[in-house]
C-alpha cells in the first residue's frame, strides 16, 4: 500500500472562518481501492477539509494533488471534473424538481430525462436501491433523499467519492445495504472517504482511518491496527469513559398521559396514528424509531406546536388532576402553569434566534414576564452569564450572536436556557445531534440531573447505544405508530432495532 | 353594444408591452432575482429605442426617406443595449455584491423612469417641438405594418393579423422561453439556481453566470416591452412618463400566471383589457368613476395572489430563493 | 493540461467591523458618487463642477425659506420612512407606504371638505386624525390580514394597493372638483381655514417637524426596548422560533402593518393638514418608495434613519436646483439620486465582505 501514488495528496491546508482556525496546515492522503473513515470530534474541521476537496470552500493556504499533479479547485465542476463527488450531510436536492432532473442536474449536453430514468434504474438495479425517477423530491422520505444523493454521484462516475454522515438518518438494515455497496466500489478500485461519528462503522467498514482535532491532522492507521478506545482518545486528547449514567427513578409519577392520539400533515399524510403512552416523572422516556416516522410530530403535539386531527394528551398534577394540551398554544399552556420545557431538532431555526446574542436568546422564554411595556434585560444577561460559567459555553461573551457559536455551544445555550425555568416536562429531540463526545455527555448529565430533580423527561434519540444506555424506558415508534414499549435495562439493540422496521418487531427471521 | 371587434386588438396591443415586461421578469425571477427595477428598465429600453430613431430620422432631410429595416435595427439595437446595461448594472450589485434586490430594483426603477424623462426632456428640447412629445412616424409605420391581407379578411384580420411584427415576436419569445424553461438542460439549470442556488452549485452550475445571463436577457426583453409601447402602441409618439406604471402591472403579471410565460400570453391581453375597459365602458358623462375603472388590473392582481396563496399548490409558488443573495461561503 | 488556474483574488466574509470603519466606507462610497454626480453633470451642462457643488448646496441651504423646506420634506421622508420601518424589522417589506399615506390624506381632505362649518374646527381637526391614522391602518391591514392567514405575498400586496389608493384618490378628486370642471381639489377652506393645523409662532412647518421628531424617538424606543419590539424582531429572524416560544405571529404581523400604516396615514394628515391644504394624488411624491431606501440604508435604526432621510433629501433639492440653474429638466434629480443610491448600495458589500488577494493575485 506504501507504494501506491495517492489519489488525492492534501498538503498544509488552511481555512479560516474570520477569526475560527477551521483547518490548521492539514495533511491527508487518500488512495484508490481504500475506504478512508475521517474521525474527528464535532468541530474539528472534517466537513470543512472535505468542502474544500468538492470545491464548496477554497483553501485559505495550501495545494491539493490529485494523482500527484497539484490542480485547483474552484468549483463544484472542478471537483466534479478530477472525479470527485460528495454527498453532503445536508442534501442538495431541488425539492420541486424530480429525482430525475436533480441528477442529471448541472451535465453537459442535451436533456433527455427518458434516457437519465434507462440509466438510473440500471444503477438501482445494480446495487439494490429503489428510487422512482419521475418522483418530486419534496414527496420522499429522507432516506430516499440520500438513495438520489448516492444515486447521483454514481451516476456521475465519480471514481473519489466522499460522504458526510452517511448512515444518519438510515435504517440498520439500509446502512448495511450501503456498506455493501461502498465495499463493491472500493473493490471496483474508487477511493472512498467517509465522515462519521459511529466508531462501529469505522471499524466494520473502514481500511484505514485519518484523525482530525481541533482543525489539526493527529494521525491516520490502518483500521486493523487500532481499536475504538485508541481512536477515541486521539479524537479527544485524552480518555474518556463511555458509560453513560442511568440512575433509578425516584418515586415516578405518571406525568403526561397520551391517549390515541393521531396527527395529519398538511399534506393529509398520517403521522401519528392512535399513540398512547404515559410518561412519568423523575424517568427518562426514550423514543426510538427511524427517522421520520413521527417522532418531531409527537413532541411538538406534547409542546402545542402542532394541529392534531384526534386524541388526548392530558398533564397530571401531583395530585392527580388531569388537564388536557390539546387545542392550545405554547403560550396557554404556560399560562395554565404547565411548566414545559422543549430542546427542538433545529436549535438555530426553532429553538434560537441565531442573529441575537446569547441575552436576548435567554429572554425569549422569559420576555412576557411583567407588567411593563417594556422588557426586562437585566435578568436575562444574568441568566446567559450563568448558562455559560456553568455549562462551559466557550464563546467571546454574551453580546456573541449565536450563529458564530459551535454546535456543541449552541445546544448548551438552549439547554442551558430551557432547565432555566425549572420545568416538569423536559423534551428533547434529537439532544446530541453532531456534538462531540464531550458535548454529549455534558447533555446527559445535564438530562440525568432533571430527572433526578423529578421531571419527567421525553427523549428522542437516533443512536441506539446511547438509547438503550440512559432511558428507563423505551417506547419504539415504526411508520407513526407506537410498536411497543420496552425496559431500557436490559433491552437488546437487536430486538429495539427489529421493532424500528417492524410493528411488535416479531420477526420469523 | 359593447364592441368587441375594436376592444379586442386594442386589448392585446395594451397587453403586448406587459407580455413583454413579465416573459423578461419571469426568466429573472427564475434564476432567483427579483428585479423591481423592471419599471426603470422598460423606460430605459423605451427611451433608448427613441434617440436611436431620433438620430437616425434626423439624418435625413425628410424623415418620409429612411430606409424601413434600418428604422427598426436601429431602435431595436438601441434599446436592447440600454436594457443590458440597466440589467449588467442590476447583476452586479446584487450578485456581484450581493445587495438587497428590493432596495436595489427600487433604486434602479427611481432612476430608469429619471433617465428616461430627462432625455426625453432633452430630446424635445432639441426638436423644437411645440408640444411636450416627440413624434417618429416614419419609424412607427416601419414597426406597425402588418400583413396587407389583414385588412381584407374582415373581424379575423382584426383580431388577429393587424398587429406590427413585435406583437408576434411577443408571443413567440413567451412560448420559446416556456418551452426552454421547462424542456432544455438550460431551463433545468435555470430553475434549480432559482429553487437552490447552494444545490446548482454543488452540481457545478456556475450560478452566478446564470443569474447574470438570465438577468440581463430578461432585462432586454422587458426593454423591448418599452420600445413596443412607444413605437407601436404610442405610434412613435414619446411625451414624458406618458409610460405610467405599466412597469408594475408586468411584475403583477408575472405572479398572476404562476411564473409561467405561456399563460402570459393570453393573461397579459386579459390585463390590457382591463387597463383599459373604463374607455369602452359607457359612465355618461361623469369622468369620476371612470378612475375607479383604472383600478381593476390591480384588484384582479390581489386577487389572484390572495387566490394562489389560498390554493398553496407547491408548483405555483415562487421560486424557493426568489430576493436571497447567494454566496458560497455562508456560513 | 491543467487549465484552470488560481484566481486572482477571493472573497469572503468578514466579522463584525467597529463603527467608525463601516461609516468611513459609506463615507467614501458617498463622496465616490458625489464626484461622479458632478462628472455626470458637468458633461450634461458643460459647467465647472465647482459651480454644480454649489448650487446642491444652495438648493437646501440658500436661503432661511430653503432651511424650512428642507426640514419639512426631511421631516415627511422621515415620517414614512419611520411607518416602514416596523414592518420591514419584522421582513415584512411594505412596499405600500405610498398607498397608506394617500389614504391617509384622502380621509383627512374628506373630514376637511365634509365637515367643515357642521363641527367646531377643533372637532374637525380630531376626526381628520382619527380617520387619517384608522384608514392609514387599514390599507396596511388589509394585506397583513391575508399575509398572516396565506402567507399572500406582502411585497405585491402593498404595491398593488398603493395604485389601487391612486385611483380613489384621482375619483374623489373629480368628485369634489373646485371649481367645477378643474378636476382639481384646490385649496381646502381657503377662507374659513377649518381643519388647518395651527402654526406654531410664524413657522408654517414647525408643527410637522416637531410631531415627527417625537415619533422618531417613539419609534426608536418602541423597537429596541419595548415587548413588542422584541416579537417583531423575533418574528422577523424566523416564524418558526416565534411560534416555538408562543408568540402568536399572525397577531404580530397584522399588529404591526396596522401600526406601519398607521404612521404613514399621519404622514398623509400632516401633508394635508399640516401644509399643503389640498389633494392631489400624487401629493406623497414618491416617498413611499424612497422611504424603503431611507430605511434599509440607515439599517432600520430609526435614529440613523434621521441621516439617510437628510441625504436624500439634500441630493434630492440640489439636484432640482442645478435642474432650475441650469435649464434641465426636473427628472435630472432622479439620474443623480440614482446614481447615489447604486454607490452606497455597493459600498455595503465592503462592509461585509473582505477580498483578499490569492498567491498568484499577490505576485502579478
Amino acid at each position: 500500500m506504501e507504494n501506491k501514488t495517492a489519489a488525492v495528496a492534501m498538503r498544509n491546508i488552511t481555512k479560516r472562518f474570520g477569526p475560527v482556525l477551521a483547518n490548521d496546515k492539514v495533511w491527508l492522503d487518500i488512495y484508490r481501492g481504500e475506504i478512508l473513515a475521517l474521525l474527528g470530534e464535532n468541530g474539528s474541521g472534517k466537513t470543512t477539509l472535505m468542502n474544500m476537496l468538492s470545491g464548496i470552500y477554497f483553501p485559505d493556504e495550501g495545494t491539493i494533488s490529485i494523482d500527484g499533479r497539484e490542480v485547483v479547485i474552484r468549483s463544484p465542476k472542478d471537483a466534479f471534473d478530477h472525479g470527485i463527488g460528495m454527498i453532503h450531510q445536508h442534501f442538495k436536492l431541488v425539492d420541486v424538481l424530480t429525482a430525475a432532473e436533480n441528477i442529471v442536474l448541472g451535465l453537459p449536453g442535451r436533456l433527455d430525462l427518458k434516457a437519465a430514468s434507462g440509466r438510473i434504474r440500471e444503477i438501482c438495479d445494480a446495487y439494490g436501491f429503489e428510487v422512482d425517477p419521475d418522483q418530486k423530491i419534496y414527496d420522499m422520505s429522507v432516506s430516499q433523499k440520500q438513495t438520489v444523493e448516492i444515486v447521483k454521484v454514481l451516476y456521475r462516475g465519480a471514481d473519489i467519492l466522499i460522504l458526510d454522515e452517511p448512515t444518519a438518518v438510515l435504517t440498520p438494515q439500509e446502512t448495511d445495504r450501503l456498506f455493501a455497496v461502498l465495499r463493491n466500489m472500493r473493490d471496483d478500485g474508487k477511493a472512498i472517504v467517509i465522515i462519521t461519528h459511529k466508531m462501529h462503522e469505522v471499524e466494520a467498514l473502514s481500511d484505514r482511518v485519518a484523525i482530525l482535532r481541533h482543525g489539526q491532522f493527529i494521525g491516520d492507521m490502518p483500521t486493523k491496527m487500532t481499536n475504538a478506545q485508541e481512536m477515541t482518545n486521539m479524537m479527544v486528547g485524552h480518555a474518556v469513559t463511555l458509560n453513560i449514567d442511568r440512575p433509578d427513578p425516584v418515586d415516578p409519577k405518571p406525568r403526561i398521559e397520551v391517549k390515541g392520539l393521531t396527527v395529519r400533515s398538511i399534506d393529509g399524510i398520517l403521522k401519528l396514528d392512535d399513540v398512547s403512552f404515559t410518561a412519568n416523572s423523575g424517568e427518562i422516556l426514550g423514543i426510538a424509531g427511524i427517522s421520520g416516522c413521527g417522532q418531531k410530530e409527537l413532541l411538538e403535539s406534547i409542546a402545542g406546536l402542532q394541529p392534531v386531527e384526534s386524541g388526548s394528551i392530558c398533564y397530571i398534577e401531583d395530585d392527580g388532576t388531569k388537564e388536557e394540551l390539546i387545542g392550545k398554544d405554547p403560550l396557554s399552556i404556560q399560562e395554565m402553569g404547565v411548566s414545559l420545557s422543549f430542546v427542538p431538532e433545529d436549535r438555530l431555526g426553532m429553538g434560537l434566534v441565531g442573529n441575537m446574542d446569547l441575552a436576548d436568546n435567554m429572554m425569549l422564554r422569559s420576555f412576557r414576564s411583567g407588567r411593563s411595556l417594556f422588557t426586562d434585560r437585566r435578568s436575562p444577561q444574568h441568566l446567559a452569564e450563568a448558562v455559560v460559567r456553568d455549562l462551559e459555553v466557550s464563546t467571546p461573551g454574551i453580546s456573541t450572536p449565536v450563529r458564530r457559536l459551535s454546535g456543541g455551544n449552541v445546544q448548551k445555550v438552549l439547554v442551558g436556557r430551557e432547565i432555566a425555568s425549572a420545568p416538569t416536562v423536559l423534551l428533547t429531540a434529537y439532544a446530541v445531534r453532531g456534538l462531540d463526545i464531550n458535548s454529549s455527555y455534558t447533555i446527559y448529565d445535564l438530562i440525568n440531573r432533571q430527572k433526578a430533580s423529578g421531571v419527567a423527561v421525553i427523549y428522542v434519540g437516533e443512536d441506539l447505544d446511547v438509547l438503550l444506555e440512559l432511558a428507563d424506558r423505551i417506547l419504539v415508534l415504526c411508520g407513526g405508530k407506537v410498536s411497543g414499549i420496552v425496559p431500557g435495562r436490559g433491552a437488546k439493540k437487536r430486538d429495539v432495532g427489529l421493532m424500528m422496521t417492524k410493528l411488535g418487531g416479531n420477526a420469523d427471521e | 353594444m359593447f364592441d368587441f371587434i375594436t376592444f379586442l386588438p386594442r386589448a392585446v396591443v395594451q397587453g403586448i408591452p406587459l407580455l413583454l415586461g413579465s416573459t423578461g421578469e419571469t426568466i429573472t425571477e427564475k434564476s432567483g432575482n427579483l428585479n423591481l427595477g423592471i419599471p426603470g428598465i422598460m423606460y430605459v429600453g423605451a427611451i433608448s429605442g427613441v434617440i436611436g430613431s431620433f438620430f437616425y430620422e434626423a439624418s435625413f432631410a425628410s424623415p418620409k426617406d429612411i430606409d424601413p429595416l434600418l428604422g427598426i435595427l436601429i431602435p431595436v439595437a438601441c434599446c436592447l443595449l440600454g436594457s443590458l446595461l440597466m440589467g449588467l448594472l442590476y447583476c452586479f450589485l446584487t450578485v456581484t455584491l450581493r445587495a438587497n434586490q428590493n432596495v436595489t430594483g427600487l433604486a434602479l426603477t427611481t432612476f430608469g423612469v429619471g433617465f428616461g424623462n430627462f432625455f426625453g426632456g432633452s430630446l424635445i428640447k432639441l426638436s423644437g417641438s411645440e408640444l411636450p412629445s416627440i413624434i417618429l412616424s416614419a419609424t412607427s409605420n416601419a414597426f406597425r405594418r402588418s400583413l396587407p391581407i389583414a385588412d381584407k379578411l374582415g373581424w379575423f384580420g382584426k383580431i388577429f393579423l393587424s398587429y406590427g411584427f413585435l406583437a408576434y415576436l411577443a408571443v413567440i419569445i413567451a412560448l420559446t422561453v416556456a418551452w426552454i424553461l421547462n424542456h432544455t438542460r438550460v431551463g433545468l439549470h435555470l430553475r434549480a439556481v432559482g429553487e437552490g442556488p447552494n444545490t446548482a452549485d454543488a452540481a457545478g452550475i456556475d450560478v452566478g453566470r446564470y443569474k447574470y445571463t438570465a438577468t440581463c436577457i430578461g432585462s432586454m426583453i422587458a426593454g423591448l416591452g418599452g420600445l413596443y409601447y412607444v413605437m407601436d402602441y404610442a405610434s412613435g409618439v414619446w411625451t414624458n412618463n406618458a409610460f405610467g406604471d405599466r412597469g408594475w402591472l408586468a411584475i403583477a403579471l408575472v405572479i398572476f400566471t404562476v411564473w409561467r410565460p405561456n399563460i402570459g400570453v393570453l393573461a397579459s391581453f386579459l390585463f390590457g383589457g382591463l387597463y383599459i375597459l373604463h374607455m369602452y365602458i359607457p359612465s355618461g358623462m361623469n369622468l369620476a368613476v371612470k378612475e375607479l375603472y383604472k383600478m381593476l388590473p390591480y384588484v384582479v392582481t390581489i386577487i389572484v395572489l390572495i387566490i394562489t396563496s389560498m390554493r398553496n399548490k407547491r408548483e405555483n409558488q415562487p421560486p424557493a430563493s426568489l430576493g436571497l443573495a447567494y454566496f458560497r461561503e455562508e456560513r | 493540461m491543467n487549465k484552470t488556474r488560481t484566481p486572482l483574488f477571493h472573497v469572503s466574509k468578514r466579522g463584525a467591523l467597529p463603527w467608525y470603519r463601516t461609516w468611513a466606507i459609506r463615507g467614501t462610497a458617498l463622496l465616490l458618487a458625489l464626484v461622479l454626480c458632478g462628472i455626470i453633470t458637468s458633461i450634461v451642462t458643460g459647467q465647472d463642477p465647482l459651480a454644480v457643488y454649489a448650487a446642491i448646496w444652495s438648493g437646501s441651504f440658500g436661503t432661511k425659506r430653503k432651511i424650512w423646506v428642507l426640514l419639512q420634506n426631511i421631516s415627511m421622508l422621515l415620517c414614512v420612512s419611520l411607518a416602514v420601518t416596523p414592518a420591514f424589522r419584522m421582513r415584512c417589506w411594505n412596499l405600500g407606504g405610498e398607498g397608506q399615506a394617500l389614504i391617509g390624506a384622502l380621509t383627512s381632505a374628506a373630514c376637511m371638505i365634509l365637515l367643515a362649518g357642521k363641527l367646531p374646527n377643533w372637532a374637525v381637526i380630531l376626526c381628520m386624525i382619527v380617520s387619517s391614522l384608522l384608514a392609514g391602518a387599514l390599507w396596511a391591514g388589509i394585506p397583513a390580514f391575508f399575509k398572516a392567514r396565506w402567507n399572500t405575498n406582502e411585497t405585491l400586496f402593498t404595491l398593488m394597493m398603493n395604485y389601487v389608493a391612486t385611483q380613489l384618490v384621482a375619483y374623489y378628486c373629480v368628485v369634489w372638483e373646485s371649481p367645477k370642471g378643474s378636476g382639481q381639489i384646490g385649496i381646502i377652506n381657503p377662507n374659513t381655514q377649518i381643519g388647518w393645523f395651527p402654526q406654531i409662532g410664524s413657522q408654517k412647518y414647525l408643527l410637522n417637524i416637531l410631531i415627527v421628531a417625537v415619533v422618531c424617538v417613539l419609534m426608536y424606543v418602541y423597537l429596541n426596548y419595548s415587548k413588542h419590539g422584541y416579537e417583531i424582531a423575533v418574528v422577523g429572524e424566523s416564524e418558526r422560533t416565534a411560534r416555538y416560544v408562543g408568540i402568536k405571529v399572525d397577531r404580530v404581523i397584522i399588529r404591526t402593518m396596522l401600526l406601519s400604516g398607521a404612521v404613514c396615514g399621519l404622514a398623509g394628515l400632516l401633508l394635508v393638514g399640516g401644509t399643503n391644504h389640498t389633494l392631489t394624488p400624487t401629493i406623497i411624491d414618491g416617498r413611499g418608495f424612497t422611504a424603503v431606501m431611507v430605511s434599509w440604508l440607515a439599517k432600520f435604526n430609526p435614529i440613523w434613519m434621521i441621516l439617510t432621510s437628510f441625504l436624500l433629501v439634500f441630493l434630492g433639492r440640489g439636484a432640482g436646483e442645478i435642474a432650475t440653474k441650469f435649464g434641465l429638466n426636473q427628472s435630472f434629480g432622479d439620474i443623480l439620486t440614482g446614481v447615489i443610491l447604486f454607490c452606497i448600495i455597493g459600498s455595503e458589500f465592503f462592509i461585509n465582505y473582505q477580498i483578499k488577494l490569492t498567491r498568484r493575485g499577490k505576485e502579478q
